[in-house]
């Protein structure tokens, strides 16, 4: 989707102004928002894409005048709602200070203990899938991004749709994060592939001839040229 | 499900006033917890009340993230490579199997490549979509990383970009702009700065950044001379 998180060649954000000694974590909300998304995540009613197609879907306002764990807070519970892990209604009364008792889930899987949940972080999930298929394109070959405007989860950015590249690798395939991210399972997978661009053909005048932008995309990203 | 806000619209606004202390905005807010707050606390005790998450593994997640994962982490998997001929090697073919040698392996880090800095090309990375980052390496990013600023321009005006954090990078150095659109995460192996040969592995990882393992910074030569300085060739 053309949201407000696809930033890549935006104006008029101002300086970096880096924070040499600012601590993990900001504020005590934002240490309890981190613990509670990864260790809801565990309920598996949900997976990282789709985690990362919530965030998105703030509206573009909202997106640009918050921060990185306000844009979680809002994937979180927007992810419990539509996975009807807890109720609109349920967060409005416990922030109103009404501590009526939670309503039971049906199926709930059993909470991970902190000893799995971090076998499990230090397990990791790889996204790579074993597949007969062989790839459409070979190292060298000279690829256009597709100019494609899905209203959905996508990982090939705006600003590289309809430019051309060169194939830089080919790492096999690994789960297609644009279909992924609507919840119908893993699939096959897709080839995914590096792809060179350079900073003339994103940019345009006055870019750089020498700078290059490297982005990772899918077979269903990228047409033959 | 609108998300009001405690300090951050102030924070990342457009006019943004260099005003650095978004501690004291929090604290200013502390008496009446603003809505944000109230809604992490909604969200915490009824998924701890219906049983999806145990408070105890809340603690665990917190303590990994803010004490074993960092960049103190990813500078040894660059001192190692700086000295160990054989390990740089197996770091460049398959960086997720040579970090996880050192220990080092998991959540965000389980596609990873490290790219390396030389005389000819300068490489920095980014996530412009969310803030996609090698957790086991380098730990959670920070706040410059996650921001519009950065994203923005990092991919259209990297020279901008490393300007500001004083980096200027001579014209004939190709600059490569890593953007993290899919599950590969990317380390940068920082050039090793002169006067460092008669260091030990950890006197050198004492001196590898956070920000040179991004890209966004270079490895400093431990109390350099200025003419030393300047004859590094590390691109200012």
């Amino acid at each position: 989707m053309n949201g407000a998180h696809d930033l890549g060649g935006m104006h008029g954000f101002g300086p970096i102004d880096p924070d040499p000694n600012e601590p993990i974590f900001a504020h005590e909300w934002e240490r309890r928002c981190f613990a509670i998304t990864l260790a809801a995540a565990f309920t598996k009613r949900w997976n990282l894409d789709m985690s990362r197609h919530a965030r998105e879907r703030m509206k573009p306002d909202e997106y640009l005048s918050t921060g990185y764990y306000e844009h979680w807070l809002h994937g979180l519970e927007t992810l419990l709602v539509e996975s009807g892990l807890i109720s609109v209604q349920e967060i409005e009364a416990r922030m109103r200070g009404d501590l009526s008792r939670a309503s039971p889930v049906p199926d709930a899987p059993a909470a991970m203990n902190a000893d799995q949940v971090l076998a499990a972080f230090a397990q990791g999930s790889s996204v790579s899938v074993p597949t007969e298929r062989s790839p459409r394109f070979r190292l060298g070959d000279r690829v256009r991004a597709r100019n494609h405007h899905p209203i959905g989860h996508t990982r090939l950015p705006r600003y590289a749709r309809g430019r051309c590249g060169i194939v830089r690798e080919c790492r096999g395939a690994h789960i297609f994060a644009d279909t992924n991210a609507q919840g119908l399972g893993k699939g096959e997978g897709e080839h995914l592939y590096n792809v060179e661009f350079t900073a003339e053909e994103l940019w345009g005048e006055g870019a750089v001839a020498r700078d290059v932008v490297r982005l990772d995309l899918w077979e269903p990203h990228l047409e033959s040229v | 499900m609108a998300v009001k806000t405690c300090g951050s619209i102030a924070r990342m606004s457009s006019d943004h006033h260099h005003h650095h202390h978004h501690h004291d905005s929090g604290s200013h807010d502390e008496p009446r917890l603003c809505d944000t707050e109230l809604r992490v606390r909604a969200l915490e005790s009824l998924l701890v009340e219906k049983g999806l998450v145990d408070p105890a593994a809340l603690d665990a997640i917190i303590e990994n993230y803010e004490t074993r994962v960092g960049p103190r982490n990813g500078a040894r998997v660059v001192a190692k490579a700086w000295t160990d001929p054989q390990y740089r090697q197996r770091l460049l073919e398959d960086a997720t199997s040579a970090i996880a040698e050192l220990g080092f392996q998991g959540r965000q880090g389980e596609h990873t490549q490290v790219v390396v800095n030389d005389e000819r090309v300068h490489n920095l990375v980014v996530c412009t979509l969310c803030s996609c980052y090698p957790w086991p390496t380098l730990g959670l990013p920070p706040t410059w990383y996650k921001s519009a600023p950065y994203r923005a321009r990092a991919v259209s005006d990297p020279r901008g970009v490393l300007k500001e954090f004083g980096l200027r990078i001579p014209d004939e150095v190709e600059i490569r702009v890593w953007d993290s659109t899919a599950e590969m995460r990317y380390l940068v192996l920082p050039r090793r700065p002169a006067g460092t040969e008669d260091l030990d592995e950890e006197a050198l990882a004492a001196l590898v950044t956070r920000d040179a393992m991004i890209g966004v910074g270079i490895v400093e030569s431990p109390n350099p001379p200025e003419a030393a300085r300047r004859g590094q060739g590390d691109g200012r």
